[in-house]
């Protein structure tokens, strides 16, 4: 069953067309790689995706309903939640605190209810709470929900960001680069993670340039290049085509 | 654990405390008029009246990050519309029980009608465009007496409606188990009340849901967004409470002073009321509170300098007036130079300014 369906997505800043007419097609619980070189459009791509920029031409239909043109807030309280390629704590709150604004958006409670907390507040907090701390657990990172976001590890930051944006209950999970800056031990901990999370159940959307990783991880590929997608496949069918290599290594060895 | 650290967690302590602040509440502007003099007794009355908008700045400033610098606004419509609506001028006078959420809910839809364009500016940007608008707001009172007179111009308007509940006016002289409160005491009591809520109000707020948003917004604004937040509800919501808090002082300071004019909401009212914040330690309610008594307590204190220097020298050599605000500038620098997070600055201030001292030892271990 289809997730998010991409329909000829374009995008451009001033006379750069950063987007050119890409469509990809998301399944259901498979982890779907997105890769290509530096300046390729991948991080445009998500960041229209996300509502974050508003886009030239084209739709997204997400889950059976269109999303096309979505605030982002409304991206995420529809099941879309990512992380970004240069990290994006809220630096000053803990581990665990981070982890609780990503509740925001499937709870309620407003000024009334925070100033009077009343019964069901309470209750509410309670479980924004124990929620997050049990996220902080899914990710590995528990020992340390109560340091201040910006004291933790570079791989550790990452694992609270996935936390983060799992707090808002996705359908999709968006990753920009998790893998970026990690050492191998750090690579190979969060490709278990994220195949932890998949067989939760929750659809996975990869850019990534460690190719292992994605090789090994992803379900699917397609390959960005200059704002379009110049292949899409299994993994090691992708790895194969002339079109890819081309882009990566330049014309001479294609 | 130190015998200090044992006694804070004991409950017994806490009460005891907590007696002791109450009984001390209740009967401070007696001690302050048997120990000083009536007068301090109303600066108290405006200690109060500014924690309640250091408070209402806070929220916007403190918690959401949001720089303000044209707060004093709010505070003029509230106290305009109390005016307005309770004084000879239009010769209505509607009872304070209703003035008093008129008030809070007119200033809390100006505080959204100024938030509103203002959405998409951060830093420096949104303190210009809220400075322009504070100033606007006295430009317009100040110039709203023709064609038709609305707000008396410069001249401002005079005898305002003392609060009063029922028959029962603060501006009299009551007398109760055979103690007078004069009207300064009845102020004192009326705004205690009223500070208590809006303390109370606020530390609700911080610690939660929407607290935590205000400082995510604060922290991030597009990490915010990802993560569902409505980044412009939350910061119009912001803009509101804070605005009403204001709106609820002005009333206040109104009904108070009997009389009031544009020249009292200057752009230096919402500097100095940013001051009390900043230096006791913004998006920190009790340092809030430190900051207020110092800013308004301190100039007023130092004005014994005079009677000092008659007594030490025989003459007064320079005029306490001139002193006074230079010692007051003395003191805001230093307080900023040894603890430039505020005197008891909030934890997460707290943390900034480490992490920032944090990188500069970095960044010069690697030179």
């Amino acid at each position: 069953m289809t997730l998010l369906e991409a329909r000829s997505i374009s995008k451009h800043f001033g006379g750069l067309l950063a987007l050119d007419e890409v469509s990809l097609s998301l399944q259901k619980g498979e982890i779907y790689g997105l890769i290509g070189p530096n300046g390729a459009g991948k991080t445009t791509l998500f960041n229209v995706l996300t509502g974050l920029y508003a886009h030239d031409s084209g739709e997204f239909f997400f889950n059976g309903e269109e999303l096309t043109g979505c605030k982002p807030h409304t991206v995420a309280e529809r099941g879309i939640a990512r992380t970004f390629q240069n990290i994006r704590l809220f630096a000053n709150m803990t581990a665990l605190e981070n982890v609780m604004v990503g509740r925001h958006v499937r709870t309620r409670a407003g000024v009334i209810g925070a100033v009077l907390r009343g019964s069901r507040t309470r209750k509410e907090e309670y479980g924004i709470r124990s929620r997050a701390f049990a996220l902080l657990q899914y990710v590995g990172i528990a020992e340390y929900a109560n340091n201040l976001a910006s004291h933790l590890s570079y791989g550790d930051q990452r694992r609270m960001e996935i936390a983060r944006a799992l707090a808002t209950e996705p359908k999709l999970l968006a990753l920009d680069e998790p893998a970026a800056g990690m050492n191998a031990t750090e690579t190979a901990g969060l490709k278990k993670l994220l195949e932890i999370i998949r067989d939760d159940g929750v659809t996975i959307l990869l850019i990534e340039h460690d190719v292992k990783l994605v090789m090994g991880l992803c379900d699917r590929v397609a390959v960005l290049d200059y704002g379009k997608k110049i292949a899409e496949g299994a993994p090691h069918q992708v790895q194969r085509d002339p079109a890819v290599v081309e882009a990566y290594l330049g014309g001479v060895l294609a | 654990m130190s015998r200090w650290e044992k006694l804070k967690r004991d409950p017994r302590a806490a009460w005891a405390a907590f007696i002791l602040i109450a009984v001390l509440l209740a009967v401070l502007p007696f001690l302050a008029d048997t120990l000083l003099s009536r007068t301090w007794v109303r600066i108290i009355d405006f200690v109060l009246l500014y924690i309640m908008l250091a408070l209402g700045l806070n929220i916007v400033v403190g918690f959401a990050g949001l720089l303000d610098l044209g707060y004093v606004a709010f505070f003029a419509v509230g106290a305009y519309l109390y005016a307005l609506l309770a004084s000879p001028h239009f010769g209505i006078h509607l009872p304070f029980w209703a003035l008093l959420p008129l008030g809070a809910g007119v200033t809390c839809i100006f505080g959204v009608l100024l938030g509103a364009p203002t959405l998409r500016l951060r830093g420096d940007y949104l303190a210009i465009v809220t400075l322009g608008f504070g100033e606007i707001i006295r430009i317009f009172l100040n110039n709203l007496n023709a064609p038709i007179n609305i707000t008396n111009g410069p001249q401002g308007v005079n005898n305002i409606d003392p609060v009063s509940f029922g028959g029962f006016s603060l501006n009299q002289t009551h007398q109760l188990f055979g103690i007078n409160f004069s009207p300064v005491h009845n102020y004192y009591y009326l705004f205690l009340a009223l500070t208590l809520l809006v303390i109370f109000i606020s530390m609700r707020m911080q610690d939660s849901r929407i607290g935590r948003a205000w400082v995510a917004v604060r922290e991030d604004e597009v990490a915010a967004k990802a993560m569902g937040i409505n980044t412009r509800n939350i910061k119009l919501l912001a803009f509101a409470m804070g605005a009403s808090f204001g709106g609820v002082g002005g009333g206040l300071f109104a009904g108070f002073q009997g009389f009031i004019s544009p020249e009292s909401f200057t752009l230096i009212e919402s500097i100095m009321i940013l001051c009390m914040i900043v230096l006791g330690g913004m998006g920190n309610i009790a340092g809030v509170v430190l900051g207020v008594v110092l800013v308004v307590a301190l100039p007023e204190a130092l004005r014994y300098i005079g009677p000092l220097e008659q007594a030490l020298f025989g003459r007064v050599i320079v005029d306490p007036a001139d002193l006074r605000m230079l010692i007051f500038g003395l003191a805001l620098i230093l307080v900023m130079l040894f603890r430039p997070a505020g005197l008891l600055p909030s934890t997460i201030r707290k943390r900034e300014f480490e992490a920032e001292d944090e990188a500069a030892v970095k960044s010069e271990a690697r030179t």
